[in-house]
């Protein structure tokens, strides 16, 4: 019912984290990418109304089910800059983008990407789940291949990929001599692109559908035999621009040893390049950023728990002494406590003796008395009943929990009414259902 | 025996624990040192002296390995002799190895031994290994400090008890385009944990033909990270840990180090055994496994990378030798002509005599030789007391012990002339033969490890005859082989064989040559290019192109493969049904698990089971067209076979009818939706149009029955036509045929609103 770039995360759309990032690092021509004509206008109307003088920011609406390939596709012509930086928009991370774009440039890559370290979910949360997924070994979302440098991505398997046997292929590592296999990072979904190349490469091979799991894969797996700048279109000016690079690479050459690409494509009397390669960057962010993607409910409650928790610069706001954050306008009962790692929206209203441990409680709440809520997300406008329970659960705007409700580990739709007395435990409730 | 082995050995290292570390160093280590490589990479040569003696830099190769364990702080060596090992046991005894102080060598002989999974298991039986001990081979030069990577490994054996081997690496990228290491080697891949430094994969030239790696995924379960090498070159040098020899007796199918023990141990994960790696990066060791790593080996030790085993330092054998300019060694009492140009990078030996106007450089000469004059020789190993007489060219070649070449004979490069060879005058010897005294072996075991004993241990004795009766035998061979060593000539050209001439340059002394280098290069650009091939091909197709998904592409056509395999079995077992009159339920049971087997929809078994109905409807008419049809003479059979659909339609739908009426409880119990029976006008459609064209004018009547029979309900019928509306005019044949019963059902439904 929300696109999921507007789902709140501490009570503000998670879109919003991207593209402060992308202000921060100073990149200001912005296109926002939307399947769907529903969930362009509402995300257009948001980003109208936040970044307005900020930001130049286009919403383009693409078909749904296009895939992120299908979608740079469509906006192909919308797109001038010699190097493009694509983001998902679900990415809640503090690693700063212009990071990532330096990489980029300063190896003339073809494809640059940010990869982080798998995310632990619920390691941080106390309890049954917890120590359930300390056992289990944290989930693999990627194998990556690197140089020794950890500068150039040499393999990448992806989804079903993980699942079979990982196969490396010589005549790369033949010219790397060291690689670097690591099933620990994963691919963060921030890329820089070279325009010219993603173009010719989406042109050219139109039955990609997605970044992560056809493009990206595709550019690791040919970079030693580079066939983008050979065929197709660009020829000329790929041409005269190695012409250029020739030049900076012999300035380069002083700073730096060639890197194995170079000396790959040297011939075998070292005369002129014979092959032709491009290069896939990397950028590893560090594990002391942040870098999830809003992937799932876990994933949403995650964060949610990170942004007021252990990642609280990302929110934005300031904490107060009990590390936590009550809007002024907030009106608590007496005896009631918010515990740190909260935060409490403008406009809420809280009952007595209610008790809140790292929760989001968005604006304008009505919470009755002898309320708890622990881990949990509610959003806005909610109304809570006296005496409820709710554990580990996201409560969506505009919902009704009536008197004496105990929820744990349960999402609830938006304008879903929980009627009196309820008890449930990891359901998921929505109006459908009624 | 083995108990008592293992409790000696446990006893060791229960008293290692309690020492100190100051103790574990002074503990004294064992080394075991095979002075056998068992393979044939240094033939013709070895077959009349063994490897480990043969001159490296003018002193004998177990030296620089002796040499080199007296220093790291062995105390005790097992030298085990098998080829020849009369002759290493006698050097040995002769030289000062044997009285040296804090330092014992012992010599274990054996004749039957083919390999050195053998000889471990042979050295095991005599339980004479008590803790740790260095495994190496006596054609090892190195110079690095054993101390970090013993206590490394005994670090790692306290923690761990199955951390039994520690291998020594080097960094050496192999070329890209030969493939090939410095040292002549084949390329290694090696897969290692960057933090444990343990090794998880290795692979070397056995399955060299594949294109890509296989990490198994284990691997990555268990490892978050791994490092894949292909810039490691394997050092030959092990520490292992007394268990490794009971491992050898365990499997007793070991046989060579690597390929089966390394091996064998990465992939067996029941006894959780693991080996490690130490890499070493300033030190220098290396291992002559060919004649190219002599080549390079003997350069580094004249450009002092072994310091201090080099030809000026004495170290063990080597006679006094000066070091000049430019890499000069020069021993003493040397006669040289005054015209005569000595280069760079050459080492002369004692009493060596050279002629005027001779040129050398890059070289090594022997003792005792004499160099006519005008003689020119190029980057080769001249060994001791040879004999080289005016105007003769030597570029790259290997000249053993008491060789004559007669005036202006030439060796191209990569020659190799075994002991006492005579080249007759003016003779040109071409590039990479292999001339010896001795006749090639003519016995060709595919095992190469197995030849090499098996001749050696004959061949002890038939050199040592040969040395007896020189006289007779050069005369002999002589006269037998004059043309092939030219006038005076002496010995024989060895043919190419094994491995071909193909590959007789990657191992050769002689520089690779510049044509096969490009030649190489080339060829890569064509593996590349067809890499690439594949890809486009597969991406053009809309399939993804890893190989993963080639894979995948794979599983597809498996799949088909399953649909194929089972209509066939349904068909199988429907007919034996028929044959032996099995009941129905039962043939549902059948199929039922088949099914499952296949993991087959009921719709799948539904086509299936139509199918072979079909097929058994038109066996029985079909035979008896066929003898009609041989009935008519020849002109006639082209009117019969047009005549007989009409002539036999009425008996083949007689047929199907009776089939489906016997059988319509089959086919029911699959029939559980309306998709089934679709599938099943589906399927009929297509036997009508490929396997079963006999029924395609009956298409119309057939369905009919099945509609009669309740086998059909008119909904699948309709839809079938629906779906059909869409389609080319070529599918719609049947729809067309029947249009008058879907026109008739029509009405009928219509009706009944």
């Amino acid at each position: 019912e929300v696109p999921k770039a507007l789902l709140p995360v501490a009570n503000r759309p998670v879109l919003s984290y991207v593209l402060e990032q992308l202000e921060l690092s100073n990149i200001k021509d912005l296109i926002v990418v939307v399947e769907g004509a529903d969930a362009a206008l509402r995300v257009g109307g948001w980003i109208s109304a936040a970044y307005v003088d900020r930001l130049h920011v286009e919403v383009a609406t693409v078909p749904e089910d296009v895939g992120t390939a299908g979608a740079l596709r469509a906006i192909a012509h919308h797109l001038t800059a010699k190097d493009v930086l694509v983001v998902s928009g679900d990415l809640v991370s503090d690693v700063p983008p212009g990071a990532v774009t330096a990489a980029h440039r300063r190896h003339d890559a073809v494809v640059t990407a940010m990869i982080c370290s798998v995310p632990v979910s619920g390691l941080s949360e106390a309890g049954s789940s917890g120590a359930k997924d300390k056992t289990k070994k944290p989930g693999r979302y990627n194998i990556i291949g690197m140089d020794p440098t950890k500068q150039f991505l040499l393999h990448i398997a992806t989804g079903a990929e993980l699942e079979k046997d990982t196969r490396i292929r010589k005549s790369i590592l033949r010219a790397v001599g060291q690689m670097d296999i690591r099933a620990d990072l994963m691919d963060a979904h921030m890329y820089a692109f070279n325009r010219s190349v993603l173009q010719e490469v989406l042109d050219q091979k139109d039955k990609f559908q997605s970044l992560k799991q056809d493009v990206l894969p595709y550019l690791v797996r040919s970079q030693l035999k580079s066939e983008i700048l050979i065929n197709g279109a660009p020829q000329g000016q790929q041409a005269k621009e190695n012409g250029n690079d020739k030049v900076s690479y012999r300035i380069l050459a002083n700073a730096s040893t060639p890197s194995f690409h170079e000396l790959y494509a040297l011939g075998p009397n070292g005369s002129a390049p014979v092959r032709r390669t491009h290069k896939c960057c990397v950028y590893i962010a560090s594990n002391s950023k942040y870098c999830v993607r809003l992937n799932s409910i876990q994933a949403f409650m995650d964060i949610n728990r990170d942004v007021i928790g252990e990642a609280n610069h990302l929110s934005g706001y300031n904490f107060s002494a009990q590390n936590n954050i009550i809007h002024p306008s907030a009106e608590l009962g007496s005896k009631t406590t918010v515990g740190p790692h909260c935060m409490l929206g403008e406009g809420s209203q809280m009952g007595d003796k209610c008790s809140v441990k790292r929760s989001v409680i968005g604006r304008h709440c009505r919470i009755g008395s002898n309320v708890k809520v622990v881990n949990s997300v509610v959003m806005n406008h909610v109304t809570i009943g006296d005496g409820c329970s709710i554990q580990g659960s996201v409560i969506c705007s505009n919902a009704q929990l009536q008197e004496r409700v105990a929820l744990k580990d349960c999402q609830v739709g938006q304008g879903y009414v929980v009627s009196a007395g309820c008890e449930y435990k990891g359901e998921s409730l929505a109006r459908k259902e009624k | 025996m083995g108990a008592q082995k293992k409790r000696a050995a446990a006893a060791a290292a229960a008293a290692r624990v309690s020492e100190d570390p100051d103790d574990l160093a002074r503990q004294p280590l064992q080394a075991i040192l095979l002075a056998d490589s068992f393979t044939t990479k240094f033939r013709p040569i070895t077959l009349e002296r063994p490897k480990v003696l043969l001159p490296l830099v003018n002193v004998p190769m177990i030296n620089y390995t002796l040499a080199w364990l007296e220093a790291a702080g062995v105390a005790e060596v097992f030298v085990f002799c098998c080829a020849h090992s009369k002759q290493v046991i006698d050097y040995l005894e002769n030289s000062e190895w044997f009285s040296q102080p804090n330092f014992t060598v012992k010599t274990i002989e054996s004749h039957n031994i083919i390999s050195a999974g053998d000889a471990l298991r042979l050295i095991y039986e005599q339980n004479v290994i008590h803790g740790d001990f260095v495994l190496i081979s006596g054609d090892t030069v190195s110079n690095m400090s054993l101390t970090q990577a013993l206590q490394e490994h005994k670090e790692r054996k306290k923690k761990d008890n199955n951390a039994v081997m520690t291998m020594i690496i080097k960094k050496s990228k192999p070329s890209p385009i030969t493939r090939q290491s410095r040292l002549g080697t084949d390329e290694l891949f090696m897969a290692i944990d960057p933090n444990t430094k343990q090794l998880l994969y290795y692979e070397d030239k056995a399955d060299h033909s594949k294109g890509t790696i296989c990490l198994d995924k284990m691997l990555l379960a268990e490892n978050p990270s791994i490092s894949l090498h292909n810039d490691k070159q394997d050092c030959y040098i092990d520490i292992c840990s007394p268990e490794v020899l009971s491992l050898f007796t365990d499997n007793f199918d070991y046989q060579h180090l690597r390929r089966h023990f390394v091996k064998g141990l990465l992939l067996d994960d029941i006894m959780g055994y693991k080996i490690f790696t130490h890499e070493i990066h300033s030190s220098y060791a290396a291992r002559i496994d060919n004649y190219r790593s002599y080549d390079i080996v003997s350069k580094d030790i004249i450009q002092r990378w072994t310091y201090p085993y080099v030809p000026d330092v004495k170290f063990c054998g080597n006679r006094a030798t000066k070091l000049e300019r430019r890499g000069m060694y020069r021993a003493l009492e040397i006669e040289q002509s005054r015209s005569a140009q000595v280069g760079s990078f050459t080492v002369i030996g004692y009493g060596t005599k050279i002629g005027s106007n001779s040129k050398i450089s890059d070289s090594v000469i022997g003792e005792g030789c004499t160099i006519g004059s005008n003689v020119l020789i190029e980057g080769s190993y001249i060994w001791d007391n040879v004999i080289i007489e005016d105007g003769c060219e030597l570029r790259h070649v290997i000249v053993c012990d008491g060789v004559i070449m007669k005036a202006g004979a030439v060796l191209k490069p990569g020659v190799v002339l075994s002991f006492k060879v005579v080249i007759g005058e003016r003779f040109v010897v071409p590039a990479y033969s292999k001339v010896s005294l001795l006749q090639q072996p003519t016995v060709h075991d595919s095992d190469e490890e197995l030849e090499y004993a098996d001749n050696s241990s004959g061949t002890v004795e038939f050199s040592c005859t040969a040395d007896q009766s020189n006289g007779e035998m050069t005369s002999e061979s002589s006269e037998a082989h004059k043309p092939k060593l030219g006038t005076g000539g002496v010995g024989y050209i060895w043919s190419i064989c094994e491995g071909g001439q193909e590959e007789e340059w990657r191992h050769s002394v002689a520089p690779i040559p510049e044509d096969k280098l490009t030649e190489l290069s080339e060829a890569m650009d064509d593996d590349q290019e067809l890499v690439t091939q594949d890809r486009t091909a597969l991406s053009t197709s809309g399939e993804l192109i890893s190989d993963s998904n080639a894979s995948e592409g794979d599983d597809n056509e498996d799949s088909k493969d399953d649909s194929v395999y089972f209509e066939k079995e349904v068909e199988a077992t429907f007919l034996r049904a028929v044959e032996e009159n099995v009941k129905v339920d039962h043939v549902i049971l059948e199929v039922n698990s088949l099914r499952l087997s296949y993991n087959m929809t009921s719709a799948d078994c539904a086509g299936a089971v139509f199918y072979s109905m079909m097929k058994l409807a038109i066996k029985t008419p079909h035979s008896s067209a066929i003898g009609l049809l041989t009935l008519y003479p020849s002109p006639f059979s082209m009117v019969a076979s047009n005549a007989y659909p009409i002539y036999l339609s009425g008996e083949l739908q007689q047929n199907t009818a009776n089939i489906i009426t016997t059988w319509q409880k089959l086919l029911k119990s699959y029939l559980l939706e309306i998709d089934e029976e679709i599938e099943i006008i589906l399927k009929f459609e297509e036997m009508c149009l490929e396997s079963a064209k006999e029924f395609s004018p009956l298409f119309a009547r057939i369905l009919h029955i099945l509609y009669d029979k309740d086998i059909l309900q008119e909904d699948a019928i309709l839809r079938w036509a629906d779906e059909k509306e869409g389609a080319d005019e070529s599918d719609k044949v049947f729809v067309r045929q029947s249009e008058k019963f879907i026109q008739w059902l029509r009405e009928a439904s219509e009706e009944e609103d």
